[in-house]
Formats: structure tokens, sequence, C-alpha cells
């Protein structure tokens, strides 16, 4: 059996265990190693496998115990990165040739946050290059596999990521959500997946794709372990100039408040009868844990938002549009993939073509398209107006609902090879997650059974901005009436 | 897709707009984008159904402008650690080849 979520324990409980001396952070490393060793050829989350890394940093958090020292409270966790996260001396490579062999000069925040925390890092994990794709397939360096079935996608672009935990090669790991790139794997993979609130976690060291819609966010097993994890990467960060200016939001603290008499808005346009191609499965699951939180004593009633069934037309102008801009970078002078050229301007050119795949040039070339003169208004401008309309939809919502509910992907893991010829039907995977990314505000999975497959199936609360704390409140009872941890 | 109007784009317009973004494509690659461009574009359309007549524009969730730190001398990267990830360099410089005509 490749799934395995936490086979060694949450990270909560590591932390713990290794704090108390019960165990060492060694000990904890050699374990998550061994089934790294054992399982990773059959998965592929990984670009790179971090073990004698991982091995001196154990030894320096259990010298540190044994010193009588101060660890944090991630001491010993085994963690993983997503690889557009920089690392500094490490190569970061976004699973593309144009940075194959890049060692960053400079870590990212969360990176050094995690391990200030005490988090040892094992590996950087696999995406759809640049973090364009839903499926993990787009990778330079060769597709993931999903733990809970090898022949199905993990989701993406953070799939490398997803089914690193659900494999237990790690009880947590990173990812970055762009248009609902950690949540939809986290469904796929039965875990629990973030969004949190744009601004909320430094992006110092993400390396960009959508700079209005990128956001960090943690997988884990349990909600407990993502509020944990949130807790220390979030908060402002002088690095970041799109850092909101504010603490991280203390979302331990009500995860075991229960949801009596919260208001519950289940949004009408994702039930399957507006937008199209949820599966009945799905839709299923994602009622039942509506009639959960009644259950619990929530109050939960139907709400719309409208135009968040143009959320997928406008989306896919504003992040390409992005993504054209901050490739643009990628030129061969500075760093990543040259390819010679009789000029500077060939050689650029030569450069980005032999170092980007197919769905990058396609992202740019659309971007570039949707930004070029006389056309700008008509895609983009447009674009930009309908994130409004969005924005005003949820916030009328949210005087009425404390959270709101949707199913997180269309379906269950989809078959390897099964939407990479069409890329709109690959796009269509982000319709219930895009929403939120264009309204900056946050969204979790989290897992909720199995469809008819067997498969898992994750449902998504929603929250007002800055609303983590009873985003992380509504999650956890989800968790508890799904019979805890996966 | 409706097989009567226009496209959006020919095959020509879409290599054009690739050159623009410094990137050349086989001529598989220009009738493959072509059609896949093409729905994208068709996607896009759907918002025209939406009235956004007086609808401002959001370019950014928390509307933060000019953010500024105290024009204070910080340290920043090791300038030897950043050229030795260039693909050329000399004299403590990126290299490039000609920027005019070709060598």
């Amino acid at each position: 059996m490749h799934a395995a979520p936490a086979a060694f324990g949450t990270a909560a409980q590591i932390a713990d265990d290794v704090s108390s001396g019960t165990t060492t952070a060694s000990a904890v490393v050699e374990q998550h190693l061994a089934r790294i060793s054992e399982h990773e050829g059959d998965i592929h989350a990984f670009n790179l496998v971090l073990a004698e890394e991982a091995r001196e940093a154990a030894a320096a958090i259990d010298e540190r115990i044994s010193a009588g020292d101060e660890v944090g409270p991630l001491a010993g966790v085994p963690v993983v990165l997503k690889d557009n996260m920089c690392t500094r001396g490490v190569e970061t490579t976004c699973s593309s040739r144009i940075l194959k062999g890049w060692k960053p000069p400079y870590s990212a925040t969360v990176a050094d946050r995690l391990t200030d925390a005490g988090a040892i890092v094992v590996g950087k994990a696999n995406l759809d290059e640049f973090a364009m794709g839903s499926s993990t397939e787009n990778s330079a360096f060769g597709p993931t596999h999903n733990p809970w079935d090898l022949e199905k996608v993990p989701g993406g672009s953070s799939g490398g990521s997803a089914a690193a935990v659900a494999a237990g090669f790690a009880p947590l790991s990173l990812g970055s959500d762009t248009g609902g790139s950690v949540r939809q794997p986290a469904s796929f993979c039965g875990i629990v997946g973030v969004k949190p609130t744009y601004g909320s976690v430094s992006r110092y060291g993400l390396i960009a794709f959508g700079s209005s819609l990128d956001q960090i966010g943690p997988f884990s097993t349990t909600v407990e372990d993502a509020a944990l994890s949130f807790e220390i990467i979030a908060g402002h960060d002088p690095l970041d100039a799109t850092s909101a200016p504010e603490p991280a939001l203390p979302v331990r603290s009500k995860l075991d408040a229960g949801v009596e008499g919260l208001r519950v808005g289940v949004i009408n346009e994702m039930n399957g009868s507006v937008i199209e191609g949820l599966d009945a499965d799905v839709l299923a699951r994602s009622r039942a844990a509506a009639e959960a939180l009644a259950a619990a004593g929530a109050i939960v009633e139907e709400c719309s938002i409208p135009s968040s069934v143009y959320g997928l037309s406008a989306y896919y102008m504003v992040a390409p549009a992005e993504a054209s801009s901050n490739l643009a970078r990628f030129d061969g002078v500075r760093y990543g993939l040259r390819e010679d050229g009789p000029n500077t301007a060939l050689m650029n050119q030569a450069s980005r073509t032999a170092g980007f795949g197919a769905e990058v040039k396609r992202r740019i070339i659309v971007g570039t398209y949707a930004l070029s003169a006389g056309y700008r208004d008509a895609y983009y401008g447009k674009a930009q107006r309908v994130r409004t309309k969005i924005i005003d939809e949820f916030n009328a919502a949210y005087k009425n609902f404390d959270v709101l509910l949707s199913p997180t992907a269309p379906s269950t893991a989809f078959a390897m090879g099964d939407k990479t010829a069409d890329p709109m039907m690959m796009y269509l995977n982000d319709v219930c997650t895009i929403p939120s990314n264009l309204s900056g505000q946050p969204a979790m999975s989290v897992p909720f059974g199995v469809g008819d497959d067997g498969l898992p199936i994750g449902v998504q609360v929603l929250a007002p901005l800055m609303g983590e704390v009873v985003m992380f409140q509504v999650a956890a009872e989800l968790e508890r009436a799904a019979g805890g941890a996966a | 897709m409706s097989d009567a109007k226009e496209p959006h784009l020919t095959r020509e317009e879409v290599a054009f707009v690739a050159h623009l973004a410094l990137l050349e494509l086989t001529d598989e690659e220009v009738d493959q984008f072509t059609w896949q461009l093409e729905e994208v574009l068709d996607t896009a359309d759907a918002m025209t159904a939406l009235d956004l007549d007086g609808v401002e524009p959001t370019h950014h969730p928390l509307g933060f402008t000019n953010v500024m730190r105290p024009d204070v001398v910080v340290p920043s990267l090791d300038r030897d650690e950043v050229l030795a990830q260039a693909p050329d360099v000399e004299d403590h410089r990126f290299k490039v080849p000609a920027a005019l005509g070709e060598q």
C-alpha cells in the first residue's frame, strides 16, 4: 500500500515526542527516509530528496535538546517544500528545464520560518512546471503518481507536496495555490490543504506565477497540523511588499469549539445545477458535509455567488497575463538555461524556447495576447471587473454567513493522460477553487469520505478575508464528522 | 465552439504573439496552440454576458499601494553567490552576446 498518511504520527505528535525526549529527531528522520526509499520510485513525489542534509539537521536538533536548549514547535518534524520555493544553495527548479541546476542565493521566508521552528526539510516536491497545471503531468522531470492509485494523478499543481504527505513521506508539506493548486491535490490525495488569505503568508522566495493570486499554504493529515503550521508561516514579512502587515491569526484557538449557531452558506452555483460537470458522488459528499454541520448545530442555508460562474473565464485571462509578465525574467542572462544565439535577442529566444514546456508557452502566449494593444480592455480589463463583482458578491454573502461550503474539485483523481490533450478540460478542474483566488479570501479542503471509485473526496470551506479562525473551526468539525484523520 | 463565427486568432497571429514573447514555435505547435487558444478565448467571451458598467477593476485583493520601507541601507545578496549561478560572467558582470548585429 502506497497511501499511509501520518505513517509515523502527525506533526504535532512528532514535535511533542521529540521535544519531550520520547524519541529523537534523528530516529524520526530515518523512519521517513526509509519510507521514501521504499516508495518514491513508484510515486515520484520529489525532484530532490535531501537525505544527508536532513540527517545533519536532525542531529543538530537532537544536540540542542540534549543541551537543554529551547527547540521550536515543529522540532524534528519532516517537511517537504514545493520546488518553486527557494532554498539557499539547494537546487530549485519549478520542474522546468529552464531552471535545472539553479541554486538560489537566498531562501524563501516560509522555508526559514519552518526550519527556525525546528522542522527538517527532507525534499523538494515535484509540480506542474511553474505551477501551471492540475495534475503534475506538466513537470519537465516526469509526472507524480497518486499514492492511493498509481494510475491516477495526484492533482496539481502542488501534486508532489500532496503525494508526499499522502504517502507518509512527511506529515507536513507546503504548496502554492494560484487557482486551486493546494486544495485540488489535497482533495485528490485525501488530506487537508489550505489556501490562506492573500498576503497572510509571505511569498518572498516563492517563484512568482500570478502575483495577484499566488498564496502559499500547508498540506497535512489533520486540521490541527495545518493550523499549527499556518501559525508558523503566516504573519507580516517586510521582504514581501504584498504581505499583510498583521501577525499570524491564532487559528488553533477554536478547533474544539464546535459549530453551534454558526451560519454556513452552501454555494448554490456549485451544487450541480448551474456549474456543470461536477460528479454526482462529489456533490453527494458535499451535501453530506452540509448535513453533518447542521447536525452539529450550525445553521445551514443555500446562498448564491452568481458571478462565480464566470470565475474560470476571468482567471484564465488574469493568471496568464500575470504569468507572461513574471516569466519574462527567464531569458538566459542571470540564471538558468542559456542556449547560444548570434545576438542577445536570439539567445533570449533560443533559451526560452528550449527551456519552457508546452503549457507554460501556451499561457505566456495567451497572456501576451490578453495584454496586447487593442485587446487589453476586452480581456484583462474585463476580467479584473469580473473579479470585483465576485468580491462584492462574496462580501454580501458574508453579511449573512460565517463560512461558505462547496465541493473542492469536480471529481475524484482522474487517470493519468486523461486530460492532457485538451487544456480546457484540465482548466475545468479549478472551477470551484478559482473564485477564492480571484477574491483573495481563504479557503481549505478537508477530506470527507470517498467516491464511487473508492478514492478520496474533499469538501471546501470558504471564509471572508482574514477569516481563518472560523474556517479552521468549521474544518475541524468536518474532520470529526468524517471520523477523524484520514 | 460555433463553426460559423470568426476565429479570434489566425495561425499567423499565434506565431506573431509567440515571437513578441520571445518564443519560437514549430509548425505543429502553431497548429495545436491555435485551436487551444481559441477555446480559451471562447471561454473568456462568456464574460460579455455580464453587465460590468461602472464596475471598477480589481488589481490586487488587498488594495495596497506604494508599500515603502525606511530608507536605510541593509545587506543585500552576496554578489559572488549570485554571479556563480549565471550562464556567463566577465569582470563581476553578467555577460551576453552582442546586443546589436551578430557575433
